[in-house]
C-alpha cells in the first residue's frame, strides 16, 4: 500500500478521502473533524468564504501543511458565471485547483453536462487543474477527459441525501473506461457506502453531510479514513478476481472426467 | 403565460377546509412513514388528527433539515428604506389610513445604515418598502440598490408585486431573493383585508411568483399572514403554490415564512388564533413534506419560542430587527411596521445559536455568482 497515492494533476495524496467544509456546527469542529479524517483535498465553497478578506475565518481553520485547498463554484448556474467564480477563486485563495459544480436546479443539486463540457473545456485552456462534479454519466465522463479535466467526480447520489451508490452500475463503467482518476463525490452516508465505492475501483471519494451531521464528526472522519483504506486495500488485493476464487464442483461438465 | 391563477381556480377553499379536518389518525400514521410526501400527506400532517404526534414530526423535521442544511442557522437583517404606503391593509402599521409621520431614506440614510449593519456583521440583508409606486419605485430601487449592493453579497426584498421587466431590473441591480407573501389565499376575505390601493387587486398579486420566476430570480419566499383566516386552510393553499413553482421555475430556490399575528388592542380581529404548539406543527409540516425548501423565523416571536423552535426546522433567522426607515441610526418613535418580540443582540443571538450546536452563518452567497 505504501506506493499506493494517487496522483491528479501536479499533485499526488496519501488519503483517498476527499472532504467538504459545509454543514459543521462550528469551523473548529470542522478543523477537528477533517484533521483527523486525514484528508488531503477540501473543497471550500466559494460563497461561504469572503474573498476580500485575507483572514477568512474557514480559509484559517483549513491551514494545514497537507491539506490543499479545492475552491467548488456551488451556486453558479451557467459556464459563464462559472468560469468567472474560478478566476476569482484562484487568485483569493492561490490555487489554480478547481472542483468545478454547475447545478441549476437548486432543488436536488443536478448538475448541468451541458454547461459543465462548456466551462470545462475553457477553464482548462486557462490553466486551471479542473475536477467536474458530474451525474454518473459514462459518455459525458469520456467527453471531459478528452477536453483535458484532471479527474470526474460522478455523483452516487443526489448531494447531502446520504443514500449511497445507488450509481453504482454507471460507475463501474465510468472506472473501467476513465484515463483520468475516478472521484465519487456526493450521496456517501456511511462509512461502509465509502468503502463499497472503493471496493468498486473509484480512485478516491468525497464526503461532506455524512462527516458534517454525524453526532460526533471527529470519531465519523476517522471511520471513513479506516473505511477508505479498507475499500482501496480489498480493490487492490483480488476482490475484483471473485470468479477465479472458489472453484466449486461443476456438474456441468464432470462428464468430461468420466471415462 | 398561464401561471398559478389556473391551478388555484380549480380548488375550493370550502372542500379544501373539508379535507383537512377530516384527516384522521391513520393518515397521519401513513404520511410520517413515508419516504416522499405529497399534498394529501401534507392536509394530514396539519390537520387537527396530527397534533398528537408532534414529537415524531419534530424529530422527523430536526433529522431533515440537520441533513441538508447542517447544522446551520443562516443570519439576514432587515433593512426597511420606506414606510410610505398607498394601501390599506387592516392588520399593518404602514396602512394609509394610520397616522404616522411618513418617511423615505435618502442616500446618506441608507449608507449609514449600510454601515450600521455591516458592523454587526451582516452579509445577507433583507430590504423592505411599504406599496408607494411614485415615491419608492422601481427608479427608487435601483438606486437604493446601487448604493447598497456593494457592502453585502446577498441581497432581498420585500416589494410591492412588480411587473416582469421591473423584476429583470432588480435582478440586474444585484437582488437576489425577492419575499411576497399573499396573506390570505382567501379570495372574498382579502378584498375585507385589502379594501383599498394597488393591493386590494387579489389576481395581480397571486400571479407575482410567476412574473418573479419568469425573470428568472434566484430565490422567491412565500408565506401567508398567520391569524387572518384558517391557518391550515391558508397554508395548503400556500404549499400548492410552492409545488406548482418548483416544477415551473426549476432554476429558482425557495423560502418560507412564518408571520403570526398576534392579538393586540386595536387592531384587527383575528379568525384563528395560532399557538406556539400549531405553529411548531406547520413548521415541521413543511420540512416533511419538503426537505429542501428554505424556512425562515423573524424577531416577531419570543425569544424562547425561538430558542427552541431553532432546532426542527428553521435554516434562517433575523436577529434585532428594527421595522422602521432608519430603526438602526435614527432616534425616531412611532415609526414601526410592527413591534418585535425578540430585541436580542446579534452577539447574543449567535451566542445562543452556538450553544444549541449550531453555526450561525453570516455568509452563504457572493455577488461574483450573480
Amino acid at each position: 500500500m505504501h506506493s499506493d497515492r494517487l496522483k491528479i494533476g501536479d499533485k499526488e495524496f496519501g488519503s483517498r478521502l476527499f472532504t467538504g467544509t459545509g454543514k459543521f456546527r462550528s469551523n473548529e469542529e470542522m478543523e477537528n473533524a477533517l484533521v483527523a479524517s486525514g484528508s488531503e483535498l477540501v473543497t471550500v465553497a466559494l460563497k461561504r468564504v469572503d474573498l476580500q478578506n485575507e483572514n477568512d475565518d474557514i480559509i484559517q481553520h483549513l491551514d494545514h501543511e497537507h491539506i490543499h485547498l479545492l475552491p467548488n463554484t456551488s451556486g453558479v448556474r451557467t459556464a459563464k458565471e462559472a468560469v468567472f467564480a474560478a478566476e476569482l477563486a484562484r487568485e483569493a485563495l492561490h490555487t489554480n485547483w478547481l472542483k468545478l459544480e454547475i447545478h441549476p436546479d437548486p432543488k436536488y443539486l443536478m448538475p448541468d453536462p451541458i454547461e459543465t463540457l462548456k466551462a470545462a473545456e475553457e477553464l482548462v485552456k486557462k490553466g486551471f487543474v479542473v475536477l467536474p462534479y458530474i451525474h454518473a454519466d459514462p459518455v459525458l465522463a469520456k467527453r471531459l477527459e478528452e477536453v483535458g479535466v484532471h479527474a470526474v467526480m460522478p455523483l452516487g447520489s443526489p448531494i447531502g441525501s446520504n443514500k449511497g451508490v445507488i450509481t453504482e452500475e454507471f460507475i463501474r463503467i465510468i472506472v473501467e473506461q476513465s484515463n483520468v482518476p475516478v472521484v465519487v463525490d456526493a450521496g456517501i452516508g456511511a462509512p461502509s457506502d465509502a468503502c463499497k465505492a472503493m471496493e468498486l475501483g473509484v480512485d478516491a471519494v468525497l464526503v461532506n453531510t455524512a462527516i458534517a451531521v454525524a453526532g460526533n464528526p471527529v470519531e465519523m472522519g476517522i471511520a471513513f479514513k479506516e473505511a477508505v483504506i479498507a475499500g482501496r486495500r480489498a480493490y487492490l488485493n483480488g476482490l475484483a478476481g471473485k470468479s477465479n476464487t472458489a472453484v466449486a464442483s461443476s456438474p456441468l461438465t464432470s462428464f468430461l472426467e468420466q471415462e | 403565460m398561464s401561471t398559478f391563477k389556473e391551478i388555484f381556480d380549480r380548488y375550493s377553499w370550502e372542500e379544501v377546509k373539508a379535507s383537512i379536518y377530516a384527516k384522521a389518525a391513520g393518515d397521519v400514521e401513513r404520511a410520517l412513514g413515508k419516504s416522499k410526501r405529497d399534498l394529501d400527506d401534507f392536509m394530514a400532517l396539519i390537520s387537527p388528527a396530527a397534533e398528537p404526534f408532534l414529537e415524531e414530526m419534530a424529530q422527523l423535521s430536526h433529522q431533515l433539515t440537520q441533513k441538508r442544511f447542517g447544522k446551520t442557522i443562516q443570519m439576514y437583517i432587515p433593512m426597511y428604506l420606506s414606510n410610505e404606503c398607498n394601501n390599506i391593509c387592516t392588520y399593518c402599521g404602514f396602512s394609509l389610513d394610520v397616522d404616522i409621520p411618513r418617511k423615505t431614506l435618502n442616500d446618506e440614510e441608507i449608507l449609514s445604515e449600510v454601515r450600521m449593519l455591516k458592523s454587526k456583521g451582516y452579509d445577507h440583508i433583507l430590504i423592505v418598502t411599504g406599496e408607494h409606486n411614485k415615491n419608492v419605485g422601481i427608479d427608487y430601487f435601483e438606486h437604493a440598490l446601487e448604493l447598497i449592493r456593494p457592502h453585502f453579497s446577498h441581497i432581498a426584498m420585500e416589494v410591492q408585486p412588480l411587473n416582469q421587466e421591473e423584476y429583470e431590473r432588480l435582478i440586474k441591480a444585484g437582488v437576489h431573493t425577492i419575499l411576497l407573501y399573499q396573506e390570505t389565499y382567501h379570495k372574498e376575505d382579502y378584498k375585507k383585508h385589502h379594501p383599498k390601493g394597488r393591493k386590494s387587486n387579489f389576481d395581480w398579486r397571486l400571479e407575482s411568483h410567476d412574473r418573479i420566476g419568469q425573470a428568472g430570480m434566484y430565490k422567491m419566499g412565500l408565506g401567508i399572514l398567520i391569524g387572518l383566516e384558517d391557518w391550515r386552510v391558508d397554508s395548503f393553499f400556500n404549499a400548492l403554490h410552492l409545488n406548482y413553482l418548483e416544477k415551473k421555475y426549476w432554476r429558482s430556490n425557495y423560502s418560507i415564512s412564518f408571520p403570526r399575528l398576534r392579538p393586540c388592542a386595536g387592531g384587527v380581529e383575528l379568525k384563528s388564533v395560532m399557538t406556539d404548539r400549531q405553529l411548531v406543527q406547520l413548521i415541521c409540516a413543511y420540512r416533511i413534506l419538503n426537505e429542501e425548501v428554505e424556512l425562515s423565523l423573524s424577531t416577531r416571536e419570543s425569544e424562547k419560542f425561538r430558542d427552541h423552535v431553532l432546532k426542527l426546522g428553521i435554516t434562517s433567522m433575523s436577529a434585532e430587527s428594527k421595522t422602521d426607515p432608519g430603526g438602526y441610526t435614527l432616534n425616531q418613535e412611532n415609526l414601526e411596521q410592527f413591534e418585535i418580540d425578540d430585541a436580542r443582540s446579534t452577539n447574543e443571538m449567535a451566542q445562543v445559536i452556538r450553544k444549541q450546536g449550531y453555526e450561525p452563518v453570516f455568509k452563504n452567497w457572493d455577488a461574483v455568482l450573480q
